[in-house]
This record gives C-alpha cells, sequence and structure tokens, in this order.
C-alpha cells in the first residue's frame, strides 16, 4: 500500500498540490484522474521520487520515501516499475536490452537466466519474437508492452503508469487497460494509473482518485462514480454527449 | 546571476557524475562504446583535416621564408612546432567540440525530453554516473590518441606538401622535423588535449541533461554545448600556455 500524507507542492509561486491524502492500495488498479494541468502528473511524479514534496509524507508501506536522502532512496526504487507516457525505452538497446537492463544492473544472474526472465515477461505482455527489435521499429501498442514488461521484469511491489492509454486506438487501448490490471492481480502490486481516459476509469478503476485545482476533490470507484452527484467529476467524467448517454 | 547559477548547476551535476559506478561491468561496456562513438568515429576527420593543415603549413612557411639567409630547414620545423604545439591539441579539440560535443548533448538532450533519464532514475540508477562519466573517461583517454595521430599525420602532409610543390627538398623538411626536438612540447599537448578533453564531455553532457522542453530545445542545447566548449577551450588555451610555457 502507497499511503500519501498531507502533501503540498509548489513551483515559484504556484501550488500545484494542495494539501492531498489518500490511499492508494495493494492488489488494486488505482487511478489518478484529472483535467490536463490538474496536478495528477506532479502527484505521481511525487510519489515516484522524481519531485521532492514541499510538505507530507509518502509511505510505501511502512517506510516514508519522501523523508529519505536521495542514496536511500534507492532500495525503495528497486521495488517500483514505471511505464511513462512515451514508454521512456532506451533507444540504442533492443527490446532484450532493454528488458534486461534493470537485471543487468541489479542482479548477479547469468546470462541466460536473465533471457529466461525476458521471455517470461515478454510472454507475460503477450509479445514474441521482438528480442532484436529495436524501439523505433515497434508500434505504439508494441512499445507501451515492452515498457510495461521492462517495469516488471524485477518483481515489483508497486507499479506505476502514466497514461498508458495515450496515443493509442481505442482497442489497443483496451488491451493495455486489461493488461495492466491483470498483472496487478497476478503479481499482487500496488499500482497507480494516471489516465484521463474515461474508458480506463469505468474499465479497471478499483479506486479512483478525482483531483481538481491541485487538491483531491472526490474519491471512489467505477461503481460509485457513476451515481456521484459531485458537481466538478461530473463535468470531467460525462463531458461528452456519448458519456452522458451513458449515464 | 544566471552565469553563477549555471556554474553551480555545473559543479552539482560534475560532483553526481564523478561517483562510483552502480555496476563496473557496464560501466565498461559503455566506455568501449563511446570510445567507438567519441574516438574511432572521429578518426576520419582528423586525419583529412590534419593531412591538408600540414601541407597548407608547409607552404605557407614555404612561401614566406623566400630568403637565402634563411635556411630552408626552417618550414619543416616551423610546421613541427605549430602542429604539436597549436593545430593538432587546439583546432583539432575545436573541431572535435563540433562533432562530438553536438552528439554528447543532442543524444543526452533527447534521452532527457524523453522521459529515459526519468526512467534510469527511477530504476534507482545514477543517471549522470551512468551517461556522462563514460563519455568524460573516453573522451580524456582517446582525444590524446587522436592528437599524436594528428600530429604525425600533419606532419606527413607537409612532407607531402613540399614534394609536391617542390619548394623544399624532402631532405631539408626531415631535417627541420629533427632540429631542436624538445619531447615537453608533445607533453604540454597532451595535457592542453586532455583539458580540453574533459571541457568538451562534461560541458556537451551538462549542456544536454539540463534541456527542459522538446526537440527545438535539444537543437538549441546542441549549439550551446558547442558555443560553450569552443569558448572555454580557448581560454584554457591561453592560461594552460601561460602556465606551461613561461
Amino acid at each position: 500500500m502507497i499511503e500519501v500524507k498531507n502533501i503540498s507542492k509548489s513551483f515559484g509561486d504556484q501550488k500545484v498540490l494542495d494539501n492531498i491524502s489518500t490511499k492508494f492500495e495493494k492488489g488494486k488498479t488505482n487511478l489518478i484522474i484529472g483535467q490536463s494541468g490538474s496536478g495528477k502528473t506532479v502527484l505521481m511524479k511525487c510519489c515516484i521520487g522524481l519531485f521532492d514534496v514541499d510538505e507530507g509524507e509518502i509511505n510505501f508501506d511502512t517506510r516514508c520515501f519522501s523523508g529519505l536522502k536521495e542514496k536511500d532512496k534507492k532500495d525503495t526504487r528497486k521495488e517500483m516499475g514505471v511505464l511513462f507516457q512515451g514508454g521512456a525505452l532506451f533507444d540504442s538497446f533492443t527490446v532484450e536490452e532493454n528488458i534486461m537492463f534493470p537485471l543487468n544492473m541489479f542482479t548477479r544472474q547469468s546470462y541466460e537466466e536473465k533471457l529466461q526472465r525476458v521471455n517470461d515477461v515478454l510472454n507475460h505482455v503477450n509479445l514474441e519474437n521482438v528480442n532484436a527489435k529495436f524501439p523505433a521499429e515497434l508500434s505504439g501498442g508494441m512499445v507501451k508492452r515492452v515498457a510495461i514488461a521492462r517495469a516488471i521484469a524485477m518483481n515489483p511491489m508497486y507499479l506505476f503508469c502514466d497514461e498508458p492509454n495515450s496515443g493509442l486506438d481505442p482497442k489497443t487501448a483496451e488491451l493495455i487497460d486489461e493488461l495492466i490490471s491483470e498483472l496487478t492481480h497476478k503479481f499482487d502490486m500496488t499500482t497507480v494509473i494516471n489516465t484521463h481516459d474515461m474508458n480506463s476509469v469505468l474499465q479497471i478503476g478499483q479506486k479512483i482518485a478525482f483531483i481538481n485545482k491541485g487538491e483531491l476533490w472526490w474519491e471512489g470507484d467505477k461503481e460509485t462514480i457513476l451515481k456521484t452527484d459531485n458537481k466538478e467529476l461530473n463535468e470531467f467524467v460525462f463531458s461528452t454527449e456519448l458519456t452522458r448517454r451513458i449515464k | 546571476m544566471g552565469f553563477l547559477r549555471e556554474a553551480g548547476d555545473y559543479v552539482s551535476l560534475m560532483i553526481d557524475t564523478f561517483k562510483r559506478p552502480d555496476k563496473g561491468r557496464v560501466f565498461r561496456r559503455q566506455l568501449l562504446i563511446d570510445f567507438h562513438a567519441l574516438g574511432v568515429d572521429s578518426v576520419g576527420i582528423v586525419v583529412f583535416i590534419s593531412l591538408f593543415t600540414g601541407g597548407i603549413i608547409a607552404m605557407q612557411m614555404a612561401y614566406n621564408i623566400d630568403n637565402p639567409l634563411v635556411p630552408l630547414y626552417l618550414v619543416g620545423y616551423t610546421t613541427k612546432q605549430m602542429m604539436i604545439l597549436e593545430i593538432s591539441p587546439t583546432i583539432m579539440s575545436l573541431i572535435l567540440a563540433g562533432k562530438v560535443g553536438s552528439s554528447i548533448a543532442s543524444e543526452i538532450g533527447t534521452m532527457r525530453v524523453t522521459e529515459q533519464i526519468d526512467a534510469l532514475k527511477v530504476m534507482g540508477i545514477n543517471p549522470a554516473n551512468y551517461l556522462i562519466l563514460p563519455k568524460i573517461t573516453a573522451a580524456m583517454l582517446f582525444f590524446p590518441v587522436l592528437v599524436i595521430f594528428s600530429i604525425a599525420i600533419g606532419l606527413t602532409g607537409g612532407l607531402l606538401a613540399v614534394i609536391i610543390t617542390g619548394s623544399v627538398t624532402p631532405t631539408d623538411f626531415i631535417d627541420g622535423l629533427r632540429a631542436w626536438w624538445a619531447p615537453f612540447d608533445i607533453f604540454y599537448a597532451l595535457i592542453k588535449t586532455v583539458v580540453f578533453a574533459f571541457i568538451i564531455a562534461s560541458v556537451s553532457g551538462y549542456k544536454g541533461y539540463t534541456v527542459k522542453g522538446g526537440s527545438v530545445e535539444v537543437g538549441r542545447a546542441s549549439t550551446k554545448a558547442v558555443v560553450a566548449s569552443s569558448i572555454l577551450i580557448i581560454i584554457f588555451d591561453l592560461i594552460l600556455t601561460q602556465m606551461l610555457l613561461t
């Protein structure tokens, strides 16, 4: 479980996160939703330690991650897998080298063991015969799958996904959602997904946190979100004619 | 204030860079890749420019020494001294600042804007150490080799030029190359080269690492890396010359 306690973050005079508290639960797909500029990406970057919080704390189970010095964050980071919006695969590495990279850095496994692990995780994300390909040779959906494979290569306890569906067609987006959900349950990870895709919200939102103007506006799940009378949330979720009809 | 902040950021990045690599084997692999990318791939341009520059210097010296009282072996001597003291270490470093510096800044800058550096950081890896240290090490170890190569090729170019033009006999030219031989001159050239190599790799690494924005900013960082490296090379050339040759 990840607990966010009263965190605030400003850039200069602009307060981006204001006293946010929430819990991301283990074995569930926890979604952070909100409009562009609402602060959800900053919240995720605070959680993974790319930004330091100004106030409050972020606890990974019993450890206060936000209070650690940079060098002491290393151990917790090894337990995290992160899927960045664009995949963030290393351009000069093949798919196999990309996935093997964290294994090379942090394990003493033999090449055969590492290769076995690479093929295992590629199998988990339903990819095969792509080991020798470079990221530039892959489609958008394949890049996301390889990035997920790299993120889970070290058996992380925490998985963070920043807009995993952005730039994908609806069918591939749905497959990526299903894949993340399936892996979360299979490996009992605490998964945090940053999204503004309503299909994801309604499909895999086991825990949803709605961020608006840097504040936590609403919390619930995919069932309660359909019944809420929160004005701002309704305006965000049911902003299109199609979603209003669904409601 | 902006300059001081940037200098502080540069020093801070260098402190992160010069830490013990997370994994020695990975560092050595990266070092080999950078030896090839920064050094071996630059041999062609170094050979081409050194050959022609050596020839041009020899021809200009022959043109200027048009006095029967001045011995012709001075053409070979001055060509040698110019190649060793200035052309090979400084001019080659300026050319490498353009070729290698822009390559480092754009490679690391692209990694920054595509979140690859963030990916390294969240994996628990020190990105500055992983990305910049092998490049600085490769440049500092390989550029002196390139400069020695450049001196040899430049002098060969000078010899070929005087043979083709017939302005000085090869014997006179070779006598000039052998006259007043001072091994310290080579040491001076290598010291300068090592300092310039550090400037090129570290400044370009810094410019790439601190890119904010997108592809336009990566291009700007690449240009800034070349300009800043070139200015620093000239400034340090003056400082090192004052320190070592006077």
